[in-house]
């Protein structure tokens, strides 16, 4: 791999410009940090439109009765919302992002193992939110399955569920071309001397995502493509009526999402475990363990997934096994809240932006863990099913978790890929807002699920207004909280001061490299000998 | 495009064929799928599954499979071929194997013009009203089943036809033998996966 | 990278691995004439399972590649049966 002539190691990847000029430089570039970028602006406006459903859904509930739309239109917007923020933000969301620009700088390499393909997982990604889109604006009707697409409802319903069932399928294509990438990258490409034990943690939680995006997502496409052919023929698979078993159905389904939580939750923890000791400017705390509960947590986390099945009509064998296995795999996330605060202990803490979120990662992840073991045990799961508290649970683990990881992680490396310093007061007063807003949005909802408010109703009983109304003010809240963090990261991309090369005095190999980063990262391939870990202070 | 950021030509055989066998699990996974479909509706439907398993032609079953296990070899043998730098060996070799894919498809479409015929077909009325409900779910699962094997089937083939392209042309040889190699992987899953499907429907009488 | 030399698998490999794979073919077309009752399905899996194993050994050159590339092959069968065997926790106890 010799030194290439063409390419100028002193101009930055966001200068330079092959074969193709402006928009098509972006769009048909094989380069990881430019798709990285593509993920990221085209996930900034998706996950817009999944906010602007939430904040309808949240305006409707202000109030017991019809606010602004009536049930039929509440159900296609809580599934839209659902599968836009599951399906193309929340999964593939820091891998895509954050994994295909940071994970070959951070081995070591030049690029992914095969960037033709990495750029042919955006353009299909871009297809399927195209497909999910299209069966919105045309046909009879948005679909109002909810994004689980239980059978038999989702192929008896007359909405327009195919171009979202095929959408869904295409985007999990996607994720598997994604993680097909990165695992043969993190096999072949690691800069010499990097064994598998000095990698650092965000490429080993890419790692194990990378398994479950690859071994889960297929089981998930068959089953929709089942779910298709029971709506365009009718061949009886989960038919009730022609023998079919539903029930099967939601093993299925739930063996793919159940591990995409996973596939959400695992980079999430990746990104926190790179920012707290860069932040506490000390090593971080059990780096073997870290990465044997990562994997840990990939493998078990395929058998848990009959817990969101406790209430529908399974074995009481199957739900016993089920509820244990749910709670072995709160073991090794505990485990890495315990390293996280074990690295901040006798640290240099460094207070700064990205630190706060991290460190409210922590906190509110806390409580998503934490009521998801009130959910998984089998008592409490029957009383508090479908309620809203599964609603908070949900939202604190995936929004708490991998929306507050993933403004940790853009604050955190966003001087590299940019080049630019964000302005700090007003990240912070973003984080702050957001924070709040936050709290107050997801929290109430633990209290109404256990006062018996179902979830997926576009009305309530009149003793549940309070509570609501405290949850929808919440909601703006946190809308103003994202719209000022949203915004000073686009001001100062723009005009922000320019940023040195390791404004944290990071340890890994990205901070060794300039901001933003030349084409090909490196101008020498890095060596990794003396150093007997990714996280090396003094 | 991409020439233009990596004309160091990245040439790396044994990550291309990691980057196989990821795809290739994929696929299994894929197929697994519909086996635990399978399973549980044989579990729960053992008779009736034997009664429908009794329908279908076990001599064409075991043609198709004896020859799908016949062009398993002739493809690994193309690649054997290929490394002793036996050029024309291994291009007839390919052939033989893209012939004999194409045999099977012919073989599936007269195996699936007879049930038609017979009124047996996905959705079809006659089902409904003579066949129980298990006998309805076993055609149902033979038809995706197979129907998504003879896909990759076709998959197949198309990955053949651009291997022997490459192999005629000189670009695959020897040294560069990936494509090639990648070609037979695949080919092999294609086989893999008949394997299973022949004993669970053809046989289990 | 260039340097890894690749096995070249005699054709006499191959040829006898097919023949091993026809035989067992015929073997269980020919058992499922006699009825064994339970155990009709674990006979043709466990046949199914053999014939497998060499496609994937011998065809597939598992036999020469790197320890790691047959450890994930490995773990990915054995989590695909942990998945149908969990999924049968349900069926089987209903």
């Amino acid at each position: 791999m010799q030194a290439s002539s063409k390419i100028p190691t002193d101009v930055s990847y966001l200068e330079y410009e092959g074969k193709h000029k402006g928009l098509r430089a972006w769009i048909f570039s094989t380069d990881h940090k430019r798709i990285g970028l593509l993920y990221l602006y085209s996930m900034m406006t998706l996950f817009l439109v999944g906010v602007i459903l939430g904040l309808a859904m949240r305006f409707e509930l202000i109030a017991p009765g019809k606010t602004i739309m009536d049930a039929k239109d509440y159900n296609a917007v809580f599934t839209v919302h659902g599968v836009i923020m599951i399906f193309m933000i929340v999964i593939p969301g820091l891998p895509a992002v954050f994994g295909n620009f940071m994970l070959p700088i951070m081995i070591g390499a030049k690029d992914v193992a095969f960037p033709k393909l990495n750029l042919l997982s955006w353009w299909v990604y871009i297809a399927g939110a195209f497909l999910v889109i299209t069966s919105v604006l045309f046909g009879d009707g948005s679909p109002d399955t909810g994004w689980t697409f239980y059978a038999p409802y989702s192929f008896k319903t007359g909405a327009n569920m195919l171009p979202a069932i095929f959408g869904a399928f295409v985007l999990g294509f996607s994720s598997i071309l994604t993680g097909l990438n990165f695992i043969v990258t993190m096999h072949r490409m690691r800069a010499p001397g990097m064994t598998w034990t000095k990698m650092p943690l965000f490429p080993w939680s890419l790692y194990g995502t990378a398994w479950i995006q690859l071994l889960a997502t297929p089981i998930v496409g068959i089953t929709l493509v089942l779910v298709a052919l029971e709506r365009i023929f009718g061949i009886g698979v989960f038919d009730p009526a022609l023998g079919g078993d539903p029930i099967l159905y939601q093993h299925l389904f739930w063996i793919y999402s159940h591990p995409a939580v996973y596939v959400m939750i695992l980079p999430a923890m990746g990104a926190i475990s790179e920012i707290i000791p860069t932040f506490s400017q000390k090593h971080i705390f059990g780096y073997k363990v870290l990465v044997v509960s990562t994997l840990a947590i990939a493998f078990i986390g395929y058998f848990v997934w009959g817990h969101h099945m406790f209430t529908s009509g399974m074995s009481g064998t199957a739900q016993y096994t089920f509820s244990i296995l749910t709670f072995l795999v709160a073991i090794p996330s505990a485990i890495k809240v315990f390293n996280w605060i074990s690295t901040m202990y006798k640290g240099s803490i460094n207070v700064q932006t990205p630190f706060y979120w991290a460190a409210s990662f922590i906190f509110v992840f806390m409580i998503g863990g934490l009521s998801g073991l009130v959910v998984g045990a089998l008592a409490t799961n029957v009383y508090l099913h479908d309620t809203a508290f599964v609603v908070a649970h949900f939202h604190f683990i995936v929004f708490g978790g991998v929306g507050f990881s993933f403004f940790g992680a853009i604050h955190y490396w966003f001087p590299k890929m940019f080049g630019r310093m964000y302005d700090a007061t007003w990240a912070n007063i973003g984080w702050l807002i957001f924070t709040i807003g936050f709290l107050a949005l997801y929290s109430p909802m633990f209290y109404l699920g256990m006062q018996g408010m179902p979830r997926r109703y576009y009305d309530y009983l009149e003793e549940f207004h309070a509570a609501n109304i405290l949850s929808t003010l919440g909601s703006w809240v946190m809308t103003l909280g994202l719209i000022i963090v949203i915004i000073n990261l686009f001001r100062s991309a723009k005009s922000g001061p320019i940023a040195v090369a390791n404004p944290w005095n990071g340890k890994t190999l990205e901070w060794t490299v300039p901001s933003p980063p030349p084409v090909e990262n490196f101008d020498e391939i890095p060596e990794y000998q003396e150093k007997d870990g990714p996280y090396e202070y003094q | 495009m991409s020439q233009v950021i990596h004309h160091d030509e990245h040439y790396d055989p044994e990550g291309s064929k990691i980057g196989m066998w990821l795809f290739i699990f994929t696929e299994l996974l894929l197929f697994g799928g519909l086996f635990i479909v399978y399973s549980v509706y044989r579990y729960m439907n053992a008779d009736a599954f034997h009664l429908a398993a009794e329908e279908l032609n076990t001599t064409v079953g075991a043609l198709n499979t004896v020859i799908l296990l016949i062009s398993s070899m002739t493809i690994a043998m193309s690649t054997t071929a290929l490394q002793k730098k036996q050029k024309a060996t291994t291009i007839v070799l390919l052939e033989i194997t893209f012939m004999l894919a194409l045999i099977f498809l012919v073989n599936k479409y007269f195996e699936w013009g007879v049930k038609f015929d017979h009124g047996i077909f996905p959705g079809s009325e006659f089902m409904k009203a003579e066949m129980s409900q298990g006998e309805v779910l076993f055609f149902g699962l033979y038809f995706v089943m197979t129907g998504l094997h003879a896909l990759h089937i076709v998959a197949g083939l198309v990955i053949m036809g651009f291997a022997l392209a490459r192999v005629q042309k000189g670009t695959v040889h020897a040294d560069r033998p990936s494509l090639l190699e990648n070609a037979g992987l695949y080919w092999h899953l294609v086989d893999l996966i008949w394997i299973f499907l022949f004993p669970l429907f053809y046989l289990i009488t | 990278m260039e340097n890894e030399k690749h096995h070249i698998v005699p054709y006499r490999l191959y040829a006898v691995v097919l023949l091993l794979l026809l035989v067992l073919t015929f073997i269980s077309i020919a058992i499922t004439d006699i009825n064994l009752g339970a155990f009709t399905v674990v006979g043709a899996l466990l046949l199914a399972s053999i014939k497998s194993g060499l496609v994937l050994v011998y065809f597939m050159h598992l036999k020469f590649d790197k320890a790691y590339i047959q450890i994930m092959v490995g773990m990915v069968f054995i989590l695909f049966i942990a998945i149908v065997l969990v999924t049968f926790f349900d069926y089987y106890f209903r």
